[in-house]
Protein backbone atom coordinates (compact mmCIF):
# COMPACT_ATOMS: atom_id res chain seq x y z
CA UNK A 1 0.00 0.00 0.00
CA UNK A 2 2.92 2.54 0.76
CA UNK A 3 4.60 1.52 -2.18
CA UNK A 4 2.01 2.43 -4.11
CA UNK A 5 1.54 5.59 -2.20
CA UNK A 6 5.06 6.13 -2.71
CA UNK A 7 4.69 5.31 -6.52
CA UNK A 8 1.96 8.05 -7.12
CA UNK A 9 3.76 10.77 -5.02
CA UNK A 10 6.39 10.44 -7.30
CA UNK A 11 4.52 10.86 -10.76
CA UNK A 12 3.05 13.64 -8.59
CA UNK A 13 6.11 15.46 -7.72
CA UNK A 14 7.34 14.75 -11.49
CA UNK A 15 4.46 16.45 -12.90
CA UNK A 16 4.42 19.57 -10.43
CA UNK A 17 8.36 19.81 -11.24
CA UNK A 18 7.97 19.39 -14.71
CA UNK A 19 4.69 22.51 -14.69
CA UNK A 20 6.58 24.22 -12.21
CA UNK A 21 9.89 24.18 -14.84
CA UNK A 22 7.68 24.92 -17.94
CA UNK A 23 6.43 27.85 -16.09
CA UNK A 24 10.20 28.79 -15.21
CA UNK A 25 11.40 28.83 -18.79
CA UNK A 26 8.26 30.26 -20.02
CA UNK A 27 8.65 33.55 -17.89
CA UNK A 28 12.53 33.20 -18.51
CA UNK A 29 11.77 33.61 -22.20
CA UNK A 30 9.90 36.85 -21.22
CA UNK A 31 13.15 38.44 -19.43
CA UNK A 32 15.59 37.48 -22.62
CA UNK A 33 12.71 39.45 -24.43
CA UNK A 34 12.80 42.00 -21.87
CA UNK A 35 16.68 42.55 -22.14
CA UNK A 36 17.21 41.89 -25.98
CA UNK A 37 16.85 45.23 -26.86
CA UNK A 38 19.79 46.32 -24.56
CA UNK A 39 21.92 43.79 -25.17
CA UNK A 40 20.68 44.05 -29.56
CA UNK A 41 21.88 47.52 -29.38
CA UNK A 42 25.58 46.33 -28.12
CA UNK A 43 25.45 43.97 -31.53
CA UNK A 44 29.50 43.05 -31.23
CA UNK A 45 28.00 40.52 -28.47
CA UNK A 46 25.49 38.77 -30.10
CA UNK A 47 27.64 38.69 -33.60
CA UNK A 48 30.31 36.70 -31.48
CA UNK A 49 27.50 34.04 -30.43
CA UNK A 50 26.62 33.89 -34.12
CA UNK A 51 29.80 32.81 -35.01
CA UNK A 52 30.04 30.46 -32.07
CA UNK A 53 27.15 28.68 -32.41
CA UNK A 54 26.67 29.25 -36.37
CA UNK A 55 29.70 29.63 -38.13
CA UNK A 56 31.33 26.64 -36.00
CA UNK A 57 28.18 24.24 -36.84
CA UNK A 58 28.95 25.37 -40.71
CA UNK A 59 30.70 22.21 -40.95
CA UNK A 60 28.92 19.54 -39.55
CA UNK A 61 25.77 20.79 -41.04
CA UNK A 62 27.38 21.21 -44.68
CA UNK A 63 28.81 17.25 -44.14
CA UNK A 64 25.38 16.15 -42.80
CA UNK A 65 23.28 17.74 -45.26
CA UNK A 66 25.36 16.29 -48.20
CA UNK A 67 25.47 12.64 -46.78
CA UNK A 68 21.64 12.52 -45.94
CA UNK A 69 21.18 14.48 -49.76
CA UNK A 70 23.08 11.40 -50.80
CA UNK A 71 20.84 8.58 -48.93
CA UNK A 72 18.17 10.10 -50.22
CA UNK A 73 19.41 10.14 -54.12
CA UNK A 74 20.04 6.28 -53.48
CA UNK A 75 17.02 5.01 -51.76
CA UNK A 76 14.96 7.76 -53.85
CA UNK A 77 15.91 6.20 -57.24
CA UNK A 78 15.55 2.81 -56.12
CA UNK A 79 12.29 2.89 -54.93
CA UNK A 80 10.56 5.12 -58.24
CA UNK A 81 12.68 3.06 -60.73
CA UNK A 82 9.74 0.03 -59.59
CA UNK A 83 6.97 2.49 -60.81
CA UNK A 84 9.08 3.70 -63.70
CA UNK A 85 9.15 6.79 -62.63
CA UNK A 86 12.63 7.91 -61.74
CA UNK A 87 12.38 11.22 -63.14
CA UNK A 88 10.54 12.24 -60.00
CA UNK A 89 13.97 12.03 -58.01
CA UNK A 90 14.26 15.53 -57.74
CA UNK A 91 10.78 16.25 -56.98
CA UNK A 92 11.05 13.70 -53.97
CA UNK A 93 14.59 14.85 -52.48
CA UNK A 94 13.85 18.30 -52.38
CA UNK A 95 10.27 17.83 -51.09
CA UNK A 96 11.48 15.56 -48.11
CA UNK A 97 14.54 18.07 -47.64
CA UNK A 98 12.46 21.22 -47.48
CA UNK A 99 9.61 20.09 -45.68
CA UNK A 100 10.95 17.88 -42.94
CA UNK A 101 14.62 16.95 -43.28
CA UNK A 102 16.42 20.12 -43.27
CA UNK A 103 14.53 21.80 -40.46
CA UNK A 104 14.68 19.01 -38.22
CA UNK A 105 18.01 17.21 -39.19
CA UNK A 106 19.92 20.57 -38.86
CA UNK A 107 17.87 21.32 -35.54
CA UNK A 108 18.93 18.24 -34.24
CA UNK A 109 22.42 18.58 -35.12
CA UNK A 110 22.60 22.40 -33.78
CA UNK A 111 21.14 21.41 -30.22
CA UNK A 112 23.83 19.04 -30.08
CA UNK A 113 26.38 20.61 -31.61
CA UNK A 114 25.66 24.14 -30.31
CA UNK A 115 22.77 24.12 -27.55
CA UNK A 116 25.05 21.92 -25.62
CA UNK A 117 27.72 24.33 -25.75
CA UNK A 118 25.77 27.46 -24.59
CA UNK A 119 24.19 25.27 -22.02
CA UNK A 120 27.80 24.00 -20.45
CA UNK A 121 29.23 27.72 -20.83
CA UNK A 122 26.57 29.22 -19.14
CA UNK A 123 26.45 26.15 -16.40
CA UNK A 124 30.13 26.83 -15.73
CA UNK A 125 29.29 30.64 -15.50
CA UNK A 126 27.13 30.19 -12.99
CA UNK A 127 29.38 27.21 -11.29
CA UNK A 128 32.17 29.74 -10.88
CA UNK A 129 29.65 32.46 -9.62
CA UNK A 130 30.90 34.13 -12.44
CA UNK A 131 27.43 35.63 -13.07
CA UNK A 132 26.90 36.64 -9.51
CA UNK A 133 29.98 38.59 -9.83
CA UNK A 134 27.81 40.47 -12.86
CA UNK A 135 25.11 40.84 -10.72
CA UNK A 136 27.02 42.59 -7.88
CA UNK A 137 28.96 44.95 -10.85
CA UNK A 138 25.31 46.27 -11.89
CA UNK A 139 25.64 44.16 -14.79
CA UNK A 140 22.75 42.45 -15.72
CA UNK A 141 23.49 38.86 -16.66
CA UNK A 142 20.59 38.46 -18.46
CA UNK A 143 21.46 41.05 -21.13
CA UNK A 144 25.33 40.48 -20.92
CA UNK A 145 25.69 36.84 -21.32
CA UNK A 146 21.75 35.24 -22.28
CA UNK A 147 20.21 37.33 -24.17
CA UNK A 148 22.88 37.41 -27.16
CA UNK A 149 23.77 33.33 -27.01
CA UNK A 150 19.92 33.25 -27.65
CA UNK A 151 19.58 35.47 -30.28
CA UNK A 152 23.01 33.82 -31.99
CA UNK A 153 20.87 30.80 -32.03
CA UNK A 154 17.41 31.88 -33.52
CA UNK A 155 19.39 33.71 -36.27
CA UNK A 156 21.40 31.17 -37.08
CA UNK A 157 19.09 28.21 -36.96
CA UNK A 158 17.16 29.15 -39.99
CA UNK A 159 20.19 29.85 -42.13
CA UNK A 160 21.54 26.50 -41.18
CA UNK A 161 18.63 24.39 -42.21
CA UNK A 162 18.69 26.02 -45.23
CA UNK A 163 22.38 25.65 -46.49
CA UNK A 164 21.33 21.49 -45.30
CA UNK A 165 18.54 21.85 -47.68
CA UNK A 166 20.83 22.89 -50.16
CA UNK A 167 23.53 21.16 -50.14
CA UNK A 168 21.25 18.17 -49.54
CA UNK A 169 19.44 18.64 -53.11
CA UNK A 170 23.36 18.84 -54.49
CA UNK A 171 23.85 15.88 -53.04
CA UNK A 172 20.80 14.37 -54.68
CA UNK A 173 21.89 15.94 -58.18
CA UNK A 174 25.22 14.47 -57.67
CA UNK A 175 23.81 10.07 -56.88
CA UNK A 176 20.85 11.14 -59.44
CA UNK A 177 22.01 12.55 -62.05
CA UNK A 178 26.16 12.37 -62.10
CA UNK A 179 25.94 8.70 -60.84
CA UNK A 180 23.31 7.28 -61.75
CA UNK A 181 22.05 8.97 -65.06
CA UNK A 182 18.66 10.68 -64.23
CA UNK A 183 18.09 13.09 -67.12
CA UNK A 184 19.54 16.72 -65.71
CA UNK A 185 16.58 18.08 -67.32
CA UNK A 186 14.09 16.45 -66.03
CA UNK A 187 15.23 16.44 -62.58
CA UNK A 188 15.44 20.09 -62.72
CA UNK A 189 12.47 20.94 -64.02
CA UNK A 190 9.71 18.29 -62.09
CA UNK A 191 11.35 19.23 -58.95
CA UNK A 192 11.02 23.37 -60.07
CA UNK A 193 7.42 22.22 -60.86
CA UNK A 194 6.40 20.71 -57.76
CA UNK A 195 7.93 23.19 -55.50
CA UNK A 196 5.95 25.60 -54.15
CA UNK A 197 8.51 28.77 -52.79
CA UNK A 198 5.11 29.67 -50.57
CA UNK A 199 4.35 26.36 -49.33
CA UNK A 200 6.94 24.46 -49.49
CA UNK A 201 10.12 26.86 -49.09
CA UNK A 202 8.28 29.61 -46.57
CA UNK A 203 7.03 26.76 -44.56
CA UNK A 204 10.18 25.25 -44.22
CA UNK A 205 12.17 28.04 -43.32
CA UNK A 206 9.18 28.96 -40.55
CA UNK A 207 9.61 25.48 -39.10
CA UNK A 208 13.37 26.37 -38.19
CA UNK A 209 12.90 29.25 -36.84
CA UNK A 210 10.51 27.74 -34.44
CA UNK A 211 13.32 25.18 -33.78
CA UNK A 212 15.56 28.06 -33.39
CA UNK A 213 13.83 29.49 -31.07
CA UNK A 214 12.91 26.57 -29.10
CA UNK A 215 16.49 25.21 -28.74
CA UNK A 216 17.90 28.36 -28.19
CA UNK A 217 15.73 28.71 -25.59
CA UNK A 218 15.99 25.56 -23.57
CA UNK A 219 19.60 25.76 -24.08
CA UNK A 220 19.88 29.31 -22.31
CA UNK A 221 17.32 28.00 -20.06
CA UNK A 222 19.12 24.97 -18.27
CA UNK A 223 22.84 26.13 -17.96
CA UNK A 224 21.11 29.29 -16.23
CA UNK A 225 18.84 27.27 -13.88
CA UNK A 226 21.44 24.46 -13.17
CA UNK A 227 22.87 22.90 -10.19
CA UNK A 228 25.85 25.19 -9.97
CA UNK A 229 28.17 21.85 -9.25
CA UNK A 230 30.14 19.89 -11.96
CA UNK A 231 27.64 17.30 -12.09
CA UNK A 232 24.90 19.83 -12.36
CA UNK A 233 26.27 20.83 -15.03
CA UNK A 234 27.15 18.13 -16.98
CA UNK A 235 23.20 16.99 -15.91
CA UNK A 236 22.48 20.46 -17.29
CA UNK A 237 24.03 19.49 -20.82
CA UNK A 238 22.52 16.01 -20.99
CA UNK A 239 18.87 17.74 -20.23
CA UNK A 240 19.83 20.29 -22.78
CA UNK A 241 20.17 17.79 -25.60
CA UNK A 242 17.62 15.48 -24.31
CA UNK A 243 14.54 18.02 -24.06
CA UNK A 244 15.56 20.05 -27.44
CA UNK A 245 15.51 16.42 -29.19
CA UNK A 246 12.02 16.06 -27.74
CA UNK A 247 11.01 19.17 -28.51
CA UNK A 248 11.98 19.54 -31.88
CA UNK A 249 10.29 16.07 -32.89
CA UNK A 250 6.79 17.20 -30.74
CA UNK A 251 6.94 20.39 -32.39
CA UNK A 252 7.27 19.25 -36.36
CA UNK A 253 4.34 16.75 -35.61
CA UNK A 254 2.32 19.91 -35.19
CA UNK A 255 3.39 22.46 -37.21
CA UNK A 256 2.93 19.85 -39.57
CA UNK A 257 -0.43 18.96 -39.28
CA UNK A 258 -0.88 23.03 -39.50
CA UNK A 259 0.74 23.35 -43.01
CA UNK A 260 0.72 20.48 -44.94
CA UNK A 261 -2.61 19.33 -44.09
CA UNK A 262 -3.04 18.32 -48.48
CA UNK A 263 -5.95 20.73 -49.02
CA UNK B 1 41.14 35.04 -28.72
CA UNK B 2 40.09 35.87 -32.28
CA UNK B 3 39.87 39.64 -33.20
CA UNK B 4 37.21 41.52 -34.01
CA UNK B 5 37.57 41.99 -37.60
CA UNK B 6 38.23 37.96 -38.48
CA UNK B 7 34.83 37.29 -36.34
CA UNK B 8 33.24 39.78 -38.47
CA UNK B 9 34.62 38.80 -41.65
CA UNK B 10 33.49 34.66 -40.51
CA UNK B 11 29.69 35.67 -39.33
CA UNK B 12 29.19 38.28 -42.68
CA UNK B 13 30.54 35.08 -44.77
CA UNK B 14 27.80 32.64 -42.84
CA UNK B 15 25.38 35.35 -43.27
CA UNK B 16 25.90 35.61 -47.30
CA UNK B 17 25.96 31.74 -47.38
CA UNK B 18 22.75 31.12 -45.58
CA UNK B 19 21.13 33.92 -47.33
CA UNK B 20 22.79 32.60 -50.47
CA UNK B 21 20.86 29.02 -49.83
CA UNK B 22 17.81 30.31 -49.51
CA UNK B 23 18.07 32.58 -52.77
CA UNK B 24 19.09 29.14 -54.17
CA UNK B 25 15.88 27.17 -52.59
CA UNK B 26 13.62 29.82 -54.40
CA UNK B 27 14.92 30.60 -57.65
CA UNK B 28 16.44 27.33 -58.27
CA UNK B 29 14.55 24.52 -56.40
CA UNK B 30 10.94 26.14 -56.19
CA UNK B 31 9.84 28.26 -59.28
CA UNK B 32 9.55 31.55 -58.47
CA UNK B 33 8.98 33.05 -61.58
CA UNK B 34 6.55 30.11 -62.46
CA UNK B 35 3.08 31.86 -62.32
CA UNK B 36 3.25 34.15 -59.45
CA UNK B 37 4.11 37.81 -60.04
CA UNK B 38 2.43 37.56 -63.49
CA UNK B 39 -1.17 39.64 -63.71
CA UNK B 40 -4.18 36.77 -64.30
CA UNK B 41 -7.80 37.20 -65.14
CA UNK B 42 -9.93 35.24 -64.38
CA UNK B 43 -13.24 32.93 -66.43
CA UNK B 44 -15.70 30.66 -64.74
CA UNK B 45 -15.97 27.58 -66.36
CA UNK B 46 -19.66 25.26 -65.24
CA UNK B 47 -18.60 21.15 -65.50
CA UNK B 48 -21.02 18.81 -64.72
CA UNK B 49 -18.84 16.67 -62.58
CA UNK B 50 -15.15 17.62 -61.54
CA UNK B 51 -13.73 14.05 -60.80
CA UNK B 52 -10.78 14.53 -58.61
CA UNK B 53 -9.83 18.23 -59.49
CA UNK B 54 -8.19 20.44 -56.79
CA UNK B 55 -7.22 24.04 -56.42
CA UNK B 56 -3.87 25.17 -57.81
CA UNK B 57 -3.87 22.25 -60.32
CA UNK B 58 -2.66 23.21 -63.61
CA UNK B 59 -4.51 25.10 -66.69
CA UNK B 60 -3.17 24.08 -70.15
CA UNK B 61 -3.75 24.78 -73.79
CA UNK B 62 -1.74 22.34 -75.98
CA UNK B 63 0.10 21.44 -73.46
CA UNK B 64 1.40 24.93 -71.94
CA UNK B 65 1.24 26.01 -68.39
CA UNK B 66 -1.68 28.40 -69.37
CA UNK B 67 -2.92 29.12 -65.90
CA UNK B 68 -4.01 27.87 -62.28
CA UNK B 69 -7.51 26.20 -60.86
CA UNK B 70 -8.30 29.75 -58.20
CA UNK B 71 -11.48 28.31 -57.02
CA UNK B 72 -13.87 25.47 -56.73
CA UNK B 73 -17.62 25.66 -55.61
CA UNK B 74 -21.07 24.13 -55.84
CA UNK B 75 -23.55 26.07 -57.46
CA UNK B 76 -26.66 25.23 -55.74
CA UNK B 77 -28.99 26.68 -58.49
CA UNK B 78 -27.36 24.65 -61.56
CA UNK B 79 -25.98 21.87 -59.01
CA UNK B 80 -22.84 22.31 -61.15
CA UNK B 81 -19.59 22.70 -60.15
CA UNK B 82 -18.13 26.39 -60.87
CA UNK B 83 -14.45 26.39 -61.52
CA UNK B 84 -12.47 30.16 -61.10
CA UNK B 85 -9.70 29.53 -63.53
CA UNK B 86 -6.76 32.33 -63.15
CA UNK B 87 -5.09 33.05 -66.63
CA UNK B 88 -1.96 34.64 -67.49
CA UNK B 89 -2.95 37.97 -69.08
CA UNK B 90 -0.01 37.07 -72.17
CA UNK B 91 -2.73 34.76 -73.35
CA UNK B 92 -5.76 35.18 -75.15
CA UNK B 93 -8.76 32.52 -75.67
CA UNK B 94 -11.54 32.86 -78.03
CA UNK B 95 -14.92 32.48 -76.42
CA UNK B 96 -15.71 29.71 -78.14
CA UNK B 97 -13.18 27.81 -76.21
CA UNK B 98 -13.92 24.53 -75.06
CA UNK B 99 -12.63 23.49 -71.53
CA UNK B 100 -12.12 19.64 -70.52
CA UNK B 101 -10.73 18.00 -67.16
CA UNK B 102 -7.90 15.65 -68.04
CA UNK B 103 -5.64 13.08 -66.38
CA UNK B 104 -1.81 13.59 -66.94
CA UNK B 105 -0.75 10.01 -67.28
CA UNK B 106 -2.32 6.78 -65.80
CA UNK B 107 -2.64 7.88 -62.35
CA UNK B 108 -1.14 11.57 -62.83
CA UNK B 109 -2.88 14.16 -61.35
CA UNK B 110 -6.17 16.42 -63.08
CA UNK B 111 -5.70 19.31 -64.65
CA UNK B 112 -8.03 21.64 -66.95
CA UNK B 113 -7.36 21.88 -70.90
CA UNK B 114 -8.82 24.56 -72.83
CA UNK B 115 -9.00 24.00 -76.44
CA UNK B 116 -9.35 27.16 -78.55
CA UNK B 117 -11.99 27.47 -80.84
CA UNK B 118 -12.34 29.93 -83.69
CA UNK B 119 -14.63 33.25 -81.78
CA UNK B 120 -12.80 36.48 -83.41
CA UNK B 121 -14.01 37.88 -79.69
CA UNK B 122 -11.84 36.67 -76.87
CA UNK B 123 -12.19 35.99 -73.00
CA UNK B 124 -12.52 39.28 -70.92
CA UNK B 125 -12.56 39.12 -66.80
CA UNK B 126 -15.32 37.71 -65.72
CA UNK B 127 -16.32 35.44 -68.48
CA UNK B 128 -18.02 32.07 -68.61
CA UNK B 129 -16.99 28.63 -70.80
CA UNK B 130 -19.96 28.28 -72.76
CA UNK B 131 -18.31 24.22 -73.70
CA UNK B 132 -17.12 22.05 -71.08
CA UNK B 133 -16.10 18.60 -70.91
CA UNK B 134 -16.26 16.84 -66.98
CA UNK B 135 -13.94 14.37 -66.04
CA UNK B 136 -14.03 11.13 -67.17
CA UNK B 137 -15.04 8.91 -63.97
CA UNK B 138 -14.00 5.21 -64.00
CA UNK B 139 -17.23 3.90 -62.74
CA UNK B 140 -19.22 5.56 -65.15
CA UNK B 141 -17.06 4.53 -68.50
CA UNK B 142 -16.92 0.84 -67.25
CA UNK B 143 -20.90 1.13 -66.61
CA UNK B 144 -21.52 2.29 -69.79
CA UNK B 145 -19.08 -0.63 -71.74
CA UNK B 146 -21.13 -3.02 -69.46
CA UNK B 147 -24.65 -1.63 -71.16
CA UNK B 148 -23.44 -1.45 -74.19
CA UNK B 149 -22.39 -4.88 -74.16
CA UNK B 150 -25.78 -6.02 -72.49
CA UNK B 151 -27.43 -4.16 -75.32
CA UNK B 152 -26.59 -5.97 -78.64
CA UNK B 153 -26.49 -9.77 -77.06
CA UNK B 154 -26.58 -10.87 -80.71
CA UNK B 155 -23.10 -9.23 -81.78
CA UNK B 156 -21.27 -12.06 -81.33
CA UNK B 157 -22.02 -15.59 -83.00
CA UNK B 158 -22.76 -17.98 -80.25
CA UNK B 159 -19.80 -20.99 -80.66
Amino acid sequence: MSGLANFLRRIGAMAVDGVWRLGFATRFLGLVLLYSGQSLRRLPLTIREIYFSGVLSLLIILVSGLFVGLVLGLQGYDILQRFGSSDALGTMVALSLLRELGPVVAALLFASRAGSAVTAEIGLMKTTEQLKAMDMMAVNPIARVVAPRFWGGVISMPLLAAMFSAMGIFGGWLIGVVFIGVDDGAFWSQMQAAVDVRYDVMNGVIKSFVFGVAVSLIAVFEGYDCTPTAEGVSRAITRTVVSSALAILALDFVLTSFMFRGQ
Amino acid sequence: MMSRKTLDLWVGLFVVLGFGALVFLALKVGNFSGLGGNATYSIEAPFDNIGGLKVKAPVKSAGVLVGRVADIRFDEKSFRAMVRLDIDSRYEFPRDTIATILTSGLLGEQYVGLEPGADEAVFKNGDRVQITQSAVVLEKLIGQFLFNRAAEPSAEPQK
